[in-house]
């Protein structure tokens, strides 16, 4: 329900209204700095109170699903890429596992502790990524200005790893390519040894804050029921009253072997989910720590390999390429007519850092996947807005556009 | 003579194919071996007609007839604890059998498991809208009649999501090229000078990402700089590139490696 306390009634000085219940179209967006991307909103008005909205999406489609049909399932995946941009890695993983089920491949371990490693710090790099904007859109500079730094030394630690800071590509069908630099442990851990105080300086500046609570407290508030009819997921199922998490309830990779809680909240309102990103970010450092000792374990133990054996599929190691002929012509084919996985269909969700991203792959055993739906949380967070802004105000607009992070890479595609 | 392209499917083909490839198959396992996924399916068989069901990668495939889907989702939210409708679409299988296939894929919080549900339609026939049951079928569906034209029957705003109302074509039927058709070149162009002007504008001219190695008055030749306007010969010369510190950059020089401290902790 929209928030009716301490809210000041409209005095309009120098404009009349011809009728009294005179509605107004107001077009918001698809150029708003806060609507976070091409997001156009028509808002139909009774004074400043929205009484219809009608979300517009579409401004960033390129036709990912059609392109994908058009391309070798190695060449898809820098394209995923371009989904969600502030975690691609969360896609490429996404995409690398769905086609992993398809053809039944099982990675290393050492390759699963590297990309829990990625998945992990991208899930706290969107999450700082979503606290900066969404205090700036409603006001607060200063924790923009904190977690955009923070977030610039995970980047600093991914660009390490993948030279790239935005558009990772950094995880293979079948592995990873490279294993982590020799810094990358050390530089998270000075991290994370600073992460518990930089959150509780975001909290400091928030939880009490009263303009925060006044924008965020009792404003967009979503039922159990709504959340689970628009098919929401992630933070915005969590905060209302679901504690679903796919990393907890359908484990993938090696999350059944590490400790963590699934924070959720029954209140369903701005509040609620602000409060789900900042315990996230705390459950995240928890797992990174775990998966750092599991990388350290792997190397103990002196488990090098980071990409599944599987020669229909895969391309051997640089090494046998470079010296076993038949490796060499694999990987020819491989690269020049693409992998060719059996006759069948998959769909695969993973947690994302922004709810369930699942990738439903139709394979026809040709080298192009021959439909490729890409299920991205954001869209139906997007469309909830038809339902969920009703009654509340233009200022509450801006604040529960932010708490639903949504990301227009992914909604459009 | 040319190669015979069918019409029908205008995707990318693979260039080579073994004659004697067989593709496998992923394997399918019957529901038995499930015992969630069995009592599922016979809460569904005791009302609706099931054509085909099986297990594939973990999750049930459930193929039903098409004007069931309504009952059998309603049956499957409210009797079978599958509360949310994940994701659903359509596959172009026009070329091959004239008809789109329809998926719907469902999962449940408390079972925790994932159930498919498919039929197929004739092209040209509409589906039953979900929207009632699940409220994000209203932009799924939309997005499907955007992508494929196949209209939902009972939604109450049947427009594309994606693609501009005032598109032509559905993007991904497989007849629809993906750098697009005559019609999406020329969007921009009709919309805004109107149809007369393609002759004016010319193809040359559409693309505005177009670069003419041969223009020297809107475009710099890296490597082969010339004055602005000059006629461009293929045989140009090489641009001689000077640098003011003829003896290296100062800075530089200076360096001294013994005595300086590489910072590889950025927060030191």
């Amino acid at each position: 329900m929209a928030q009716v306390k301490n809210r000041l009634t409209p005095f309009f000085e120098n404009i009349t209204f011809d009728r009294e219940d005179n509605e107004l179209v107001l077009n918001f967006g698809p150029q708003h700095p806060s609507a976070h991307g091409q997001l156009r909103l028509m808002l139909h008005l009774q004074q400043e109170q929205i009484v219809k909205a009608h979300p517009d999406v579409g401004y960033l489609h390129r036709g990912m699903e059609k392109m994908a049909e058009n391309m070798i399932y190695n060449e898809f995946m820098p394209t995923t890429d371009r989904m969600d941009y502030i975690a691609s890695s969360s896609n490429n993983y996404g995409f690398a596992l769905a086609v992993e089920k398809l053809i039944g491949l099982e990675v290393p371990r050492r390759a699963k502790v590297i990309r829990m490693l990625l998945l992990e710090i991208n899930r706290l790099m969107s999450h700082l990524f979503w606290l900066a904007t969404t205090a700036l859109d409603i006001g607060a500079m200063t924790v923009f200005l904190f977690a955009f730094r923070e977030r610039e030394y995970l980047m600093d630690i991914i660009e390490g790893y993948c030279g790239a800071r935005l558009t990772h590509a950094a995880i293979r069908i079948g592995g990873v390519p490279l294993d982590i630099q020799d810094s990358f442990l050390h530089q998270l851990r000075v991290f994370l040894n600073k992460l518990p105080q930089n959150i509780k300086d975001y909290e400091d500046l928030l939880d009490s804050n009263r303009i925060w609570l006044m924008r965020m407290e009792e404003v967009g508030t979503i039922s159990t029921e709504m959340a689970l009819s628009w098919g929401c997921t992630g933070p915005m199922l969590r905060a209302s009253g679901v504690a679903w998490d796919i990393r907890k309830e359908e484990p993938y990779e090696l999350y059944d072997e590490v400790e963590f809680n699934v924070p959720f909240s029954d209140k369903g309102d701005n509040f609620a989910r602000y409060r789900v990103y900042m315990e996230e970010m705390r459950e995240s450092a928890k797992i990174l720590y775990q998966c750092m000792e599991m990388y350290e374990k792997c190397e103990k133990d002196g488990e090098t390999e980071l990409m599944a054996h599987a020669p229909k599929y895969i391309s051997a190691p640089k090494l046998d390429i470079m010296t076993q002929n038949y490796s060499l012509m694999q990987h020819f084919v491989l690269v020049t007519q693409g992998m060719r996985p059996p006759v069948g269909e998959v769909y695969v969700a993973t947690e994302s850092p922004k709810g369930e991203l699942g990738y439903y792959i139709n394979s026809q055993g040709g080298p192009y996947p021959y439909r490729l739906k890409l299920r991205a949380p954001s869209f139906w967070h997007t469309g909830i807005l038809t339902d969920l802004l009703p009654g509340h105000y233009i200022p509450d607009v801006v604040s529960i556009i932010g708490t639903t992070n949504i990301v227009f890479g992914e909604v459009d595609r | 003579m040319r190669a015979y392209k069918p019409k029908n499917d205008v995707q990318a083909k693979p260039y080579y194919t073994d004659r004697f490839y067989v593709a496998p198959q992923v394997p399918k396992f019957d529901v038995e071996t499930d015992e969630v996924f069995a009592s599922d399916l016979e809460a569904i068989k005791a009302k609706f007609e099931v054509k085909d069901a099986y297990i594939q990668v973990e999750q049930m495939v459930v193929y039903i007839n098409a004007h069931d889907i309504y009952g059998v989702l309603e049956l499957m939210r409210d009797e079978l604890q599958y509360t949310q409708l994940s994701e659903m679409s359509a596959i172009d299988w026009l070329a091959k059998e004239n008809s789109f296939e329809i998926f719907y894929q469902m999962l449940s919080m408390t079972k925790r498991k994932r159930i498919r549900v498919k039929y197929f339609i004739e092209n040209g026939q509409a589906v039953d809208s979900v929207e009632k049951l699940f409220r994000s079928a209203d932009w799924s569906e939309r997005e499907m009649f955007d992508m494929f034209g196949i209209e939902a029957n009972g939604h109450p705003f049947m427009k594309r999501i994606l693609m501009p109302y005032d598109w032509q074509g559905f993007p991904l039927l497989k007849t629809y090229p993906l750098e697009g058709d005559e019609f999406a070149a020329w969007y921009e162009v009709d919309k805004i000078y109107g149809k007369e002007a393609r002759d004016v504008i010319g193809p040359e001219l559409r693309d505005p990402a177009r670069v003419d190695r041969y223009d020297s008055e809107r475009f710099a030749r890296l490597g082969f700089e010339v004055p602005k306007g000059t006629e461009i010969t293929d045989d140009m010369q090489r641009t001689v590139q000077e640098y003011q510190e003829k003896d290296g950059v100062f800075l530089i020089k200076k360096l001294d490696k013994e005595s300086s401290v590489v910072i590889d902790d950025p927060q030191r």
